[in-house]
């Protein structure tokens, strides 16, 4: 092999040809965690089909001791388990790269490259000696191409069996069954094979109190650390799973311990438009209610959306945003629903979004989501991704202080209206364009109102008077000038250097754009980064905008969706703001945003110092 | 359309019910639909229903979709909070507020096509769900505020003011109602209020999803000759199956009748109907019977009216999901928060 071995210590991507359905996800786990146990950071993604056995699913696990958690591109290690996809598999080994597979099957000499190196063991003979039921086999050879990996890559054994011994603790069999299995693919590669091999995993303290987890359970517990009590949904791909934590923390947390009953509704609705019916329903009654959903099903509640935005209902919405238009691309990442949330519904409509980075915010965020619904009363919309919401991911703890206290908006008492204060439900009383609103059941002879959604005065009564609906829209917007404050802030990071090129950007990017500003500087190219958190955007990111010659906006649409949305809501001259748009379906690599903009700042001709030349550029 | 307050006059000798309030008190805003409008005399019938029922007005929460019907909850129980929600999506809506707090009594206000064109999908869940509510649908048959045009109820063969024929088969919402799992289904007619403020009186006490059908008359789109949803028409073609009295716990009043004509049913919360059978021998308890019943005579062109089937089990959608008794939109932080101590503990699950 004239190629050299590629020879790199916790740096590296290792990925898995499985067949869906193998079982195999739980394999692949296990070997992600005993890795974050050994204190090197990963970052594990899943790529699978719309489908539910059979068809080809990839499981990739990026190793970096230096923290680079967004997707790094190519592969150093192929753990081919899927003859179906072995042709392009084999062919997406990095040169130098490393080759593992069952070598039960003898293949031909054409079947590999010359210049990998090849590792086989006889995965389904050893399982067919050892086990007798056809599951067990599947299940077992996974587990066993984890103990050979664990040799090959100089891993800790006692990694992976604590991991097995905390998951199944209780379970003795499971435990034996699974440290077995482990064992006897870990021997044979130490008997067989050259370990360990050029790609290597080393003990390390770079992980900390990090936890792993994905985006869609966080949002399911921050809706339980919120305070939701109602969820109206429907299935979709990648959403669903939002839910299903919700529902499955719920039974944990919110189960009342004296007679076993449920301190929260879930309601699978018949559709779309149901479940944020139920959704606007339950707020408008005065409880926290959420729906989760994905691409098509923001389209399906427009007009619901309208409605809870003229009569004023708070409402949150977690959408899990994948490959658009249509059904699209169902199980691929995208962030294409930035403007059909932002303006979503006919009319005149601006919607509140909060854009979290990773599972930490998904719960952070969602919680928060909550309370600005109820401040607001408006429907609030968190903007997930299938990236950060169906990937297991290395984030920071969650963390809840215990002082905090619901923020339940501005809601009149019976004692106030008892007391005779003027209760106008679309009355801006203090300023701020939010109005105070009443409960159904507040009080037997006051406060009671009629919800439309047609205009009305600002006490509620029916009106077709233009200067009615005039003051309203105006205090809508006095309303959503408010919430720009309220939103949670963007985070600026100062490049090393002095520069006048900035970059904005947002929700799943931010890893690969974190690795994309490390790779520009150590190339001279310094940029300040602005990370958008919610919309409306505060004064701040409008702010960084006018200082700056040019400013990159990365986003993962084919549209340009948040320039679009800063041009039209900034008032931006269009040629300010460079386009660097990723929406293969495959999430943002860091290697993508720092070739274009390098590509772009020559081409251009912007200096990030600030030289005359910007003022030609086009 | 334009809001009319309704002057605030009250006679001093009004009768007042248990909680002191007189009729007046369960009114709501002037209407502006058309006048003889069928709708009006519903609206009129609840404010009667709930008057007799001795019901707080702001344990109410009255819900609808749009059209005429929709309109209708802005004229009645001004001190209850109502929404005027989204073109056949009344029901999600007042699902959610029913999952939102059990404790408040939830009516949905709806018409033929709000629940029977585009508002099927809903109406059907709705049902099957088994949400804690009154369903009323005000069905003429007719679109009015988009001038005239055929609903999914109007009958096979009717004619619209324009002498248009209808060729599309009628949907029979009573039936589906059965079918899918209301626990209470009655149908009236607008324009007798004996029938139909007992019809509503116990779909509000019965505690899970009850469903009446009410023929309204439209008397600008749909009330001439050749129309099977005007009064003439309705009036010579009403087939009751029963009288219905509700008596409420509290007040031990037996009526009497006849020996054999009066059936007995104790509702779950402990309100009585009693049925007086009229001209059939017809079992309200036999939900097979009732859909048998229902489908003969409208063969014969009849339209069955009364309390057409009752299960007075009780069951709802709180029921199944084992909520707690407390409304859901009444737990406070503690209840609802898991906090720190849980949170570190999950954490460290997650390393």
């Amino acid at each position: 092999m004239s190629t050299p071995a590629i020879q790199h210590c916790n740096d590296f991507v290792i990925k898995f040809a499985n067949v869906n359905g193998s079982g195999s996800a739980s394999a692949n786990e296990l070997f992600a965690r005993a890795i974050i146990r050994m204190g090197v950071p990963v970052a594990p993604r899943n790529i699978f089909p719309s489908n539910i056995q059979g068809l080809p699913t990839w499981y990739e696990v990026r190793v970096s001791e230096a923290g680079w958690l967004g997707a790094r591109g190519g592969c150093d290690m192929m753990v081919a388990m899927n003859p179906q996809t072995w042709d392009r598999d084999v062919a997406a080994i990095e040169p130098g790269g490393y080759l593992f597979y069952d070598s039960t099957k003898p293949l031909p000499p054409s079947k590999f490259r010359e210049d990998i190196t090849v590792l086989g063991i006889p995965l389904t003979a050893m399982c067919n000696e050892e086990y007798e039921d056809a599951r067990q086999r599947q299940l077992f050879k996974n587990i066993m191409y984890v103990g050979a990996l664990i040799a090959l890559l100089d891993m800790e054994f006692a990694a992976a069996e604590q991991l097995i011994v905390d998951r199944y603790r209780g379970k003795d069999q499971l435990i034996k069954a699974n440290v077995n299995a482990l064992r006897l693919g870990y021997d044979y590669a130490k008997q067989h094979l050259p370990c360990p091999i050029g790609l290597r995993v080393k003990r390390a303290d770079a992980v900390g109190e990090r936890i792993m987890i994905d985006g869609n359970s966080a949002c399911g517990l921050g809706a339980v650390y919120g305070g939701a009590t109602v969820a109206g949904w429907y299935p979709i791909t990648p959403s669903t799973s939002v839910i299903e934590a919700f529902s499955s923390y719920c039974r944990k947390f919110r189960t009342d311990p004296d007679n076993g009953r449920a301190r929260y509704a879930i309601v699978q609705a018949e559709d779309e438009l149901a479940s944020i019916g139920m959704v606007i329903g339950a707020g408008w009654n005065g409880a926290r209610a959420f729906t989760a959903t994905s691409g098509p099903g923001i389209s399906l509640m427009q007009e619901f959306f309208g409605l809870a935005y003229f009569a004023e209902i708070p409402a949150v919405i977690v959408d899990v945003q994948r490959g658009s238009p249509s059904t699209g691309m169902p199980t691929r990442t995208q962030q294409s629903d930035l403007l059909s949330c932002a303006y979503a519904s006919h009319g005149d409509t601006r919607h509140v979004l909060l854009f979290p980075q990773d599972a930490h915010e998904c719960f952070s965020l969602t919680a928060q989501a909550f309370d600005l619904a109820e401040r607001l009363q408006t429907p609030v919309f968190v903007l997930s991704d299938l990236d950060i919401g169906m990937n297991e991911q290395l984030c920071a703890p969650f963390e809840w202080d215990d002082s905090r206290r619901y923020d339940r908006g501005k809601l009149m008492t019976y004692a106030e209206l008892e007391a005779g204060k003027d209760f106008g439900r679309y009355l801006d009383v203090d300023g701020d364009g939010i109005p105070y609103r009443t409960i159904p059941g507040t009080h037997p002879t006051k406060g009671a109102y009629f919800t439309r959604g047609t205009t009305r005065n600002p006490y509620a009564k029916y009106s077709e008077v233009g200067t009615d609906y005039v003051y309203n829209m105006e205090r809508l917007r006095r309303k959503f000038n408010t919430a720009k404050d309220l939103v949670p802030a963007p985070i600026l990071t100062k490049a090393a250097q002095p520069t006048h090129v900035g970059v904005i950007y947002y929700g799943s990017t931010a890893h690969a754009m974190a690795e994309a500003g490390a790779k520009l500087a150590a190339d001279g190219i310094h940029v300040d980064t602005l990370r958008v958190r919610g919309f409306p955007f505060s004064d701040e990111v409008m702010q960084f905008i006018a200082e700056r010659d040019a400013v990159f906006v990365v986003e993962q649409n084919e549209s340009a969706q948040l320039r679009s949305l800063l041009i039209n809501e900034g008032e931006i001259d269009p040629k300010k703001l460079v386009r660097v748009l990723h929406y293969d379906g495959s999430p943002i690599t860091a290697r993508f945003i720092a070739g274009k903009i390098a590509d772009a700042l020559t081409d251009r001709k912007i200096s990030p110092i600030g030289q005359p030349q910007r003022k030609v550029a086009s | 359309m334009t809001y009319l307050a309704k002057p605030k006059l009250h006679s001093a000798d009004a009768p007042r019910n248990a909680l002191g309030y007189t009729r007046r008190d369960y009114e709501g805003a002037i209407s502006t639909l058309c006048a003889g409008c069928g709708h009006d005399s519903i609206s009129a019938s609840i404010v009667q229903a709930c008057f007799d029922l001795d019901i707080e007005p702001h344990k109410v929460a009255k819900l609808s979709g749009i059209g005429c019907s929709s309109k209708t909850p802005d004229y009645f129980l001004g001190n209850s909070h109502g929404f005027n929600s989204v073109h056949g999506r009344m029901p999600s809506v007042l699902t959610g507020a029913a999952l939102a707090n059990r404790n408040l009594l939830y009516l949905g206000v709806s018409g033929d096509g709000d629940s029977a064109s585009i508002g099927i999908g809903q109406f059907a869940h709705a049902m099957r769900r088994g949400v804690n509510m009154t369903y009323i649908v005000e069905n003429n048959g007719v679109y009015g505020l988009t001038k005239g045009q055929f609903s999914a109820t109007a009958d096979k063969g009717s004619k619209s003011k324009k002498g248009v024929i209808n060729s599309d088969s009628p949907i029979d919402l009573a039936s589906l109602a059965l079918q899918l799992g209301a626990t209470y289904v009655a149908r009236s007619f607008s324009g007798d209020k004996e029938q139909l403020v007992p019809l509503i009186k116990g779909a509000l006490r019965h505690g899970g999803p009850a469903f009446i059908d009410v023929i309204s008359p439209c008397v600008t789109f749909n009330n001439h000759n050749g129309s099977t949803k005007s009064y003439d028409y309705v009036r010579e073609h009403n087939a009751a199956v029963n009288r219905l009295d509700v008596i409420l716990p509290k007040a031990q009043i037996e009526a009497s009748y006849p020996p054999g004509s009066l059936r007995r049913v104790v509702q779950h919360d402990g309100s009585i109907l009693h049925l007086r059978k009229v001209g059939v021998d017809y079992d309200p308890s036999d939900r097979i019977g009732a859909m048998n019943h229902l489908q003969e005579r409208q063969a014969l062109g009849e339209i069955v009216t009364g309390l057409l089937y009752v299960d007075s089990s009780g069951q709802d959608m709180h029921t199944h999901l084992n909520t707690v008794e407390k409304p859901l939109n009444q737990l406070g932080d503690a209840y609802l928060c898991p906090g720190s101590k849980a949170l570190e503990a999950l954490n460290a699950t997650l390393r």
